[in-house]
């Protein structure tokens, strides 16, 4: 019982987390048609620059500040970069993001260094909030969650109940109607593909002192976010909401299964001694989003929710 | 033409120099992880070298001949280091020290043998300061290669000896890393908690992908779970630091006994929690009583280099390397390895020799314990490492049976 709760809860938080990157992803994707390679490094600046930030003016500044930072730099790439691109079709834009990952990667090796940093769960969040079947469960979490929460909401209600939003869903979906309306069309996508940015700088923020801040971040973190975009269906809020989850569901409760091959397929007479039969769920579960990739594009290629086929 | 000829000139006067110059540096080639996960461990193992060639240097240097560390960046990655050992190789480095991952050692002994075995006369030396597979010094010795830290099976005894009086511990959960060390530790465990405390029950016993894990707690939720008394864990770098991560956030009050537990950054995250918890086998901490002069030594190596001095047997490994170059006088390889075979030395903590039936360096190990009452504190925290009642374990009691059967050159 006390494994299902702490898996319950540890998977929404970890799931959660993946939507706050994933949904900035898959909003630029439906904006632009093509996937933001270098989507993580934003999430890695923002626990970068909560991390610099946060050292001088104490991190309930730096939660502010840290994410629109981000975004002003992601509105910028697009302004200035990315929009030049744009004209030279979808290739080139993919290569430019790509190329975008590995300078935003060199870059903070070089200016905050190749090994981790120090950045801190905040004093004031650094305590057991409660304890349930006799193990503590530290308040930082919860805080993680109620950010989530908030910024789940916030994200709803701005794109399905303002003007902005009605106005961003249709550049979405129909960029030239919206433009020969009177709307500029480039401007909506520079605050969009902005916006996405400071949603992954939020989750670096908040993610950042909860696992490790250092320069490989993006490099682990980025192939699973794309995993959340593709089971979700490309451009598809709702999906990603339900992939994020399900794979932080996945991965944690797969941890907490101790039982073997050898124990699921006794009746073939798989010895649990033998290569394949020792292999137990629990050592798997890092492998299981990409398995669940493979599925997904191999039975529903456009995704749980998605619109398009890839 | 003139200018052609003075050209010429310069570029032959510039070889000649290249060639002096390298007549009087010995090269060390330090081959390990400087970016990525691990990187925190490799840069603290580099500047532990570096003060050690420094010590060397001021002291008139090996054999005469400046010592110089020449670091190359493998990501711990096995096929990585391979490119390495050959760029180091193609620079006419003769000695090549690695530590971090058995995985890595493994494949830079393997490589090393072929080299030597192709190439007489261009012999290279692997030290070892850190890769503790049991297998390098047993089925799989080398002449090649000479290890200067307690293998996993030693450390295992001395663990499990401990073990072994701990009458309230009825349950062991065992978690490591996925790879040759990760397996080592969790057989000997395994087998000698068998032998010592038959009545132990091991409830868990895990592998968990090497350097992947961001998040430990749903491995403590299962621990917990289980009801174990006790963890045993062989984590290091950044596997570690989390583990404790998640058990101090946790409250897993349970003995967590580690190899490396006192690991750069694994204390600063562990905290109060941890206090009289975790524990850790080693050949060195910073309490241990020793004279005022290593005491000195290791204020000038934190005052010079801003981190704690940890790698006492990366010391050991570069004083004795340089007793035996000024034995043989010469950088040849092959004189300088039967020197170091059988060797013994003095340090700060007690006598050492090198074993020369499989090249495993015997020295007295350590269990001690994390601890707010400590003189020295590491890494600006309050807290240290105090060794316990019985944890001094005397060097001759860690030896083990050997399967070596080393060809050593005629």
């Amino acid at each position: 019982m006390e494994t299902f709760f702490f898996s319950l809860l540890n998977g929404v938080i970890y799931g959660l987390l993946l939507f706050m990157l994933s949904s900035g992803l898959t909003l630029i994707f439906s904006m632009m048609g093509v996937l933001n390679f270098a989507h993580a490094s934003f999430y890695m600046l923002g626990a970068y620059f909560a991390y610099t930030i946060g050292s001088v003016t104490g991190f309930w500044i730096a939660l502010f500040l840290a994410p629109i930072l981000v975004g002003l730099a992601g509105a910028g790439v697009e302004r200035w970069g990315l929009r030049k691109v744009h004209t030279n079709g979808h290739l080139a834009e993919l290569l430019f993001t790509f190329g975008l990952a590995y300078l935003i990667d060199e870059l903070v090796k070089i200016i905050w260094g190749k090994i981790p940093v120090p950045y801190e769960i905040p004093a004031a969040l650094d305590f057991p909030l409660f304890t349930l079947f006799g193990a503590q469960y530290p308040a930082y979490r919860i805080f993680m969650l109620v950010v989530s929460i908030a910024m789940l909401a916030g994200l709803w209600f701005l794109l399905k109940r303002t003007r902005a939003g009605l106005i961003i869903q249709a550049a979405l979906t129909h960029p030239h109607m919206v433009g020969h309306l009177g709307h500029n069309v480039p401007r909506v996508f520079m605050i969009v593909f902005g916006f996405g940015c400071a949603l992954a700088g939020l989750a670096g923020v908040i993610g950042g002192n909860y696992l490790v801040t250092e320069p490989a971040m993006a490099l682990s973190i980025g192939p699973i976010v794309f995993v959340v975009v593709v089971v979700g269906g490309m451009g598809s809020l709702e999906g990603a909401f339900i992939a994020s989850l399900l794979i932080g569901l996945l991965q944690t409760f797969a941890i907490s299964i101790d039982t073997t091959f050898a124990e699921i397929f006794a009746f073939t007479g798989l010895s649990p001694l033998s290569d394949l039969g020792r292999i137990s769920i629990a050592s798997l579960a890092p492998m299981l989003p990409f398995l669940l990739l493979v599925l997904v594009l191999m039975i529903r290629p456009r995704g749980l929710m998605g619109e398009r086929e890839i | 033409m003139n200018y052609l000829k003075s050209l010429v000139a310069a570029a032959v006067l510039a070889t000649c120099s290249i060639s002096v110059s390298s007549a009087d540096t010995l090269k060390i080639g330090y081959i390990d992880p400087l970016s990525g996960h691990f990187a925190l461990a490799g840069d603290t193992g580099l500047k532990h070298f570096r003060y050690a060639a420094d010590r060397i240097n001021e002291a008139g240097g090996a054999g005469g001949m400046t010592v110089e560390i020449v670091p190359f960046d493998n990501k711990v990655n096995p096929k990585e280091s391979l490119v390495q050992l050959q760029k180091a190789i193609d620079q006419g480095i003769r000695y090549i020290v690695q530590g971090n991952g058995s995985s890595v050692a493994s494949a830079l002994i393997d490589a090393i043998n072929k080299h030597n075995k192709r190439n007489p006369g261009e012999e290279v030396l692997f030290l070892n300061y850190a890769a503790v597979d049991p297998a390098f010094t047993n089925d799989r010795c080398s002449f090649w290669h000479f290890r200067f830290d307690a293998d996993a099976d030693m450390k295992m005894a001395a663990m499990t000896d401990w073990l072994a009086k701990q009458d309230d511990i009825k349950k062991v959960y065992i978690l490591g890393q996925d790879y040759s060390f990760g397996k080592a530790v969790a057989n000997a465990a395994v087998t000698m908690i068998a032998e010592k405390r038959p009545d132990i029950e091991i409830v868990g016993n895990e592998l968990h992908p090497l350097g992947k894990v961001k998040d430990f707690t749903p491995y403590v939720q299962k621990m917990m779970t289980s009801d174990a008394d006790a963890v045993i864990t062989g984590n290091w770098g950044q596997d570690m630091t989390l583990l404790i991560k998640a058990a101090s956030a946790a409250g897993h009050n349970v003995p967590y006994l580690t190899y490396y537990g006192g690991g750069l950054g694994a204390v600063a995250t562990m905290g109060e929690g941890a206090i009289g918890l975790v524990k850790q086998i080693t050949e060195f901490h910073q309490n241990i009583d020793t004279s005022e002069e290593q005491v000195a030594n290791m204020d000038r190596f934190q005052e010079r280099y801003g981190t704690d001095y940890y790698y006492q047997r990366v010391f050991t490994l570069m004083e004795m390397f340089d007793k035996a170059v000024d034995e043989v006088g010469e950088n040849d390889p092959v004189k300088v390895a039967f020197a170091l075979a059988g060797m013994e030395h003095e340090t700060p903590y007690g006598p050492v020799s090198m074993r020369e039936d499989n090249h495993q360096l015997i020295q007295p190990l350590f269990i001690s314990t994390f601890s707010d009452d400590v003189s020295r504190t590491l890494e600006g925290t309050a807290f240290g490492f105090t060794t316990d009642p019985d944890g001094n374990i005397n060097g001759d009691a860690t030896r083990t049976a050997t399967t070596c059967q080393m060809e050593r050159p005629s």
